[in-house]
């Protein structure tokens, strides 16, 4: 697949991104101290003076402050480590993919931004991941409120075997967020319109989810957590069991929700995250390889291998 | 000797298979057969000891019969004279000398010397039959031989034959318990109907008294018997009922903490643990209900009877005074623990098959682990559950041993507890055991009954697996 963003090799200038040795290829405001809500958009933007000239003109839209900051994370199952020192900066109102070939340890990253990796027996969690400066693995944070605060949305669709209603109505009633069943009537047709699958379900809202198409039901499930009012949604890989339309579908959804949420999603298709992220990390071999804004990973890569990876040398 | 006439056809094969090969090699010789020289060699294996084995087992099957209907045409006159029992022993006894044995009985004066006469004359037949049917099998074998030998050709399809005689042994074998299922079936009905003959099915079905003891002479009292065996579905049912009570929460609440909360150490344990449970006999069950939780539950109900005696509850007191070592409670409970491993394996199995999406999207939701089981596993798994559910239902109906210790033989018409009530397997095995007339109304009630348990149970089985395999699809 080509890319119209793509610069070929000859034009990128001096900054041969082989020659340029970087720890881990990603810049990270990692000395600074920031304290909880000190970061802003200024915080995420490449710093390093070393860069060589200036690459590519910066996005024109702004990114969020910083919602969640890893620093060092790295995650063993059993005896084998997954994921190597991984440190990020995630930025609110902004949709951040994560790109790698399979088995790099992306699912693993994103599990532990909402502790899904407790309900692994064998995994085991390092590293500090702040969220709102506020570190998740804390014992004081009870991962059951950490989970209603970050939506996960999966591969394959997951509706559970109840009615439309009842999936979408699951985390407010589980949470008691709503007091009657107006409320709830609203909560559900609200996250079901935001989801963009209200008109097309609004007149059997009491048949299975499981009887939707597997672009609706995908949607059914981001409707499902949204329900809950999240601040972070995560999304692995959820248009991979997809066929184009609904994928386009859940795309612009993806767009429209970044207005509101902190989006990060998991892609193996170099497009989607070219089309719907403003920023991307490369991982590779369980280490983050890279990360900075999309436009500039994909046209002005730092490192090697992530130039190999996204102009489909290998993975 | 009889015995070893069945290793020939295995001879016979193997020589015909190397033969076989060997010609099909030479006939073969550079030409594209249709099929390899060892299919053409297996199939005139087939050919030769096909033959050979049904004209011994034949031999096996017939001979003795025709041996005997030689040896007797011809009877010394002192044999004519016995009746039939002696004149079997006799028969018996000539086979035993025959064969080098001594007698069991002694035999007097014409009849010793018959005896010796006769054993000759069974020992002769004895050698015709065994070289008749050496020659038999062998002349069966040569045939097929000459005919499958003849036709080993290029263009003949041995593969294919040989594939069909293996399809066709696999048929039969599948066949024989198949058969035999239906043939037990058949003589159930012939039998049941020779009961419904004389006692009407609605009667059977409705009827409220069982006492199935029929007099021997007319002027007995209770000389006609009551066939109607509600008292007997009413104890199945009851028993059923507590067997279930207990063995379903408890079940299918381990099979949860198993599937869910257990660590895979705890698992590893439990599991091993449950299964051995599953093959415990259920008689062990039975004895331990008749003899240690029978007594227990008595000597506790009687304890609380003896408080309430004199008081104001004295009517029950009395009541619970009387309460025996049998009743309903004791067999049901006890059936119930015996169903606990069955009903937890099969609802982990299930609660397993949910997919792991659903767990994920639950917790990722922020639902606990028990909102998860309630909310989405159960609902889940429902289904398979349910079917579970009544394929204990269906043990529960036909078990037969701890009932027969621990329930009781009284057919009462109840849903107390505390009474001794009888069940169909019960009665079946009280009227079937001991000497029995074989064509008395009370025999052939046991067909009835046994009809309406495999009925009912044939219902309920095919319910269960009807529901537990749309649900394993769903999933698939
Ligand atoms: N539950 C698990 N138990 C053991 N190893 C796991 C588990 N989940 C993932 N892994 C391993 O961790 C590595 C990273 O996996 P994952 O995060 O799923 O990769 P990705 O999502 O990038 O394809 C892989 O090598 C995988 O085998
Ligand atoms: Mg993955």
């Amino acid at each position: 697949m080509k890319f119209n963003i793509f610069r070929s090799h000859d034009d990128r200038g001096s900054g041969d991104p082989t020659q340029t040795p970087r720890m881990g290829g990603h810049v990270l405001p990692a000395a600074r101290s920031d304290g909880p809500d000190g970061p802003t958009a200024d915080a995420v933007e490449p710093t390093d003076a070393t860069a060589g000239p200036a690459l590519q003109p910066r996005p024109a839209e702004p990114l969020g402050p910083i919602k969640i900051r890893a620093r060092d994370v790295s995650v063993h199952y059993g005896d084998k480590q997954a994921l190597h020192d991984v440190s990020v900066d995630i930025p609110d109102k902004t949709v951040t993919a994560f790109i790698g070939p399979s088995g790099c340890g992306k699912s693993t990253f994103l599990r532990c931004l909402n502790r899904m990796n407790d309900t692994i027996p064998s995994a085991r969690v390092t590293g500090r991941i702040e969220m709102d400066g506020q570190d998740v693995n804390s014992k004081s944070v009870d991962p059951v409120l950490l989970r209603a605060q970050v939506g996960m949305v999966f591969q394959k669709p997951n509706p559970f075997p109840k009615s439309i209603y009842e999936n979408v109505a699951y985390g407010p009633r589980i949470h008691g967020l709503t007091t009657s069943k107006a409320d709830l009537d609203g909560v559900v047709e609200k996250s079901l319109r935001r989801a963009g699958l209200w008109d097309e379900v609004a007149d059997r809202l009491h048949s299975p989810g499981t009887g939707l198409s597997g672009g609706q039901q995908q949607r059914l499930v981001i409707a499902r957590a949204i329900a809950v009012e999240p601040e972070v949604i995560l999304m692995d890989e959820p248009c991979s069991a997809l066929d184009p339309i609904a994928t386009a579908k859940i795309e612009e959804l993806i767009d429209e929700l970044r207005e509101q949420y902190c989006i990060v999603i998991v892609t193996h298709s170099m497009a989607q995250a070219a089309r719907v992220s403003q920023r991307t990390a490369f991982f590779h071999m369980g280490r983050l390889v890279e990360t900075g804004n999309t436009e500039e990973i994909f046209t002005n890569p730092r490192e090697r291998r992530t130039l190999d990876y996204i102009t489909g040398r290998f993975g | 000797m009889s015995a070893l006439l069945f290793l020939l056809p295995i001879v016979l094969a193997v020589a015909a298979f190397v033969a076989g090969r060997a010609v099909a090699h030479r006939r073969f010789d550079g030409v594209r057969p249709h099929s390899r020289p060892s299919q053409h060699a297996a199939l005139a294996a087939i050919w030769v000891a096909v033959p050979a084995l049904v004209v011994v087992l034949a031999a096996a099957l017939f001979g003795g019969q025709v041996e005997r209907g030689l040896l007797e045409a011809d009877q010394p006159a002192a044999v004519v004279a016995l009746d039939d029992i002696r004149r079997d022993a006799f028969y018996a006894d000539v086979h035993r000398v025959a064969g080098g044995e001594t007698p069991l009985q002694t035999w007097e004066a014409p009849l010793s010397a018959d005896l010796q006469s006769q054993a000759v004359r069974a020992g002769q037949l004895d050698s015709i039959r065994l070289v008749g049917a050496l020659a038999a099998a062998l002349l069966a074998a040569a045939i097929g031989g000459l005919f499958a030998f003849s036709r080993i050709r290029p263009d003949l399809r041995a593969r294919n034959r040989v594939e069909g005689w293996v399809v066709g042994v696999l048929l039969a074998c599948a066949a024989v318990a198949v058969l035999t299922t239906v043939g037990i079936v058949a003589s159930l009905l012939i039998d049941a109907t020779r009961f419904f003959e004389r006692v009407p099915v609605q009667e059977f079905l409705l009827g409220t008294q069982w006492s199935p003891q029929t007099a021997i002479r007319a002027d007995q009292v209770g000389s006609t018997g009551a066939f109607g065996a509600l008292p007997l579905f009413a104890g199945t049912f009851l028993i059923m009922l507590i067997a279930m009570a207990v063995a379903a929460p408890v079940g299918l609440m381990s099979a949860i903490y198993l599937s869910e909360y257990a660590g895979p150490t705890t698992r590893a344990i439990v599991k091993p643990v449950l299964e051995i449970l599953a093959g415990v006999p259920t008689v062990v069950y039975g004895f331990f209900a008749a003899l240690t939780v029978g007594p227990a539950f008595r000597a506790f109900f009687n304890g609380i009877g003896a408080q309430l005696i004199g008081g104001p509850l004295d009517g029950l007191g009395q009541y619970l005074m009387l309460v025996q070592n049998q009743m309903a409670l004791v067999a049901g409970g006890v059936m119930g623990i015996m169903l606990i491993p069955f009903v937890s394996s099969l609802s982990d199995d299930i609660i397993n098959a949910v997919p792991q999406s659903l767990r994920d999207g639950s917790y990722a939701m922020g639902a606990t682990k028990s909102e998860t089981v309630g909310r989405v596993l159960m609902p889940a798994a429902l289904p398979g559950v349910a079917g579970a559910l009544l394929l204990a239902v269906s043990r529960a109906v036909g078990e037969t041993m701890i009932v027969t210790m621990a329930a009781g033989l009284a057919a009462r018409l109840t849903l107390n507890p505390l009474d001794t009530v009888t069940t169909v397997t019960v009665q079946i095995v009280t009227l079937l055991t001991g000497d029995q007339e074989f064509d008395s109304a009370k025999t052939l009630s046991a067909f009835g009954l046994g009809l309406t348990l495999f009925l009912a149970t044939l219902v309920l089985n095919i319910v269960a697996q009807r529901i537990v395999q749309t649900y394993r699809q769903q999933y698939d």
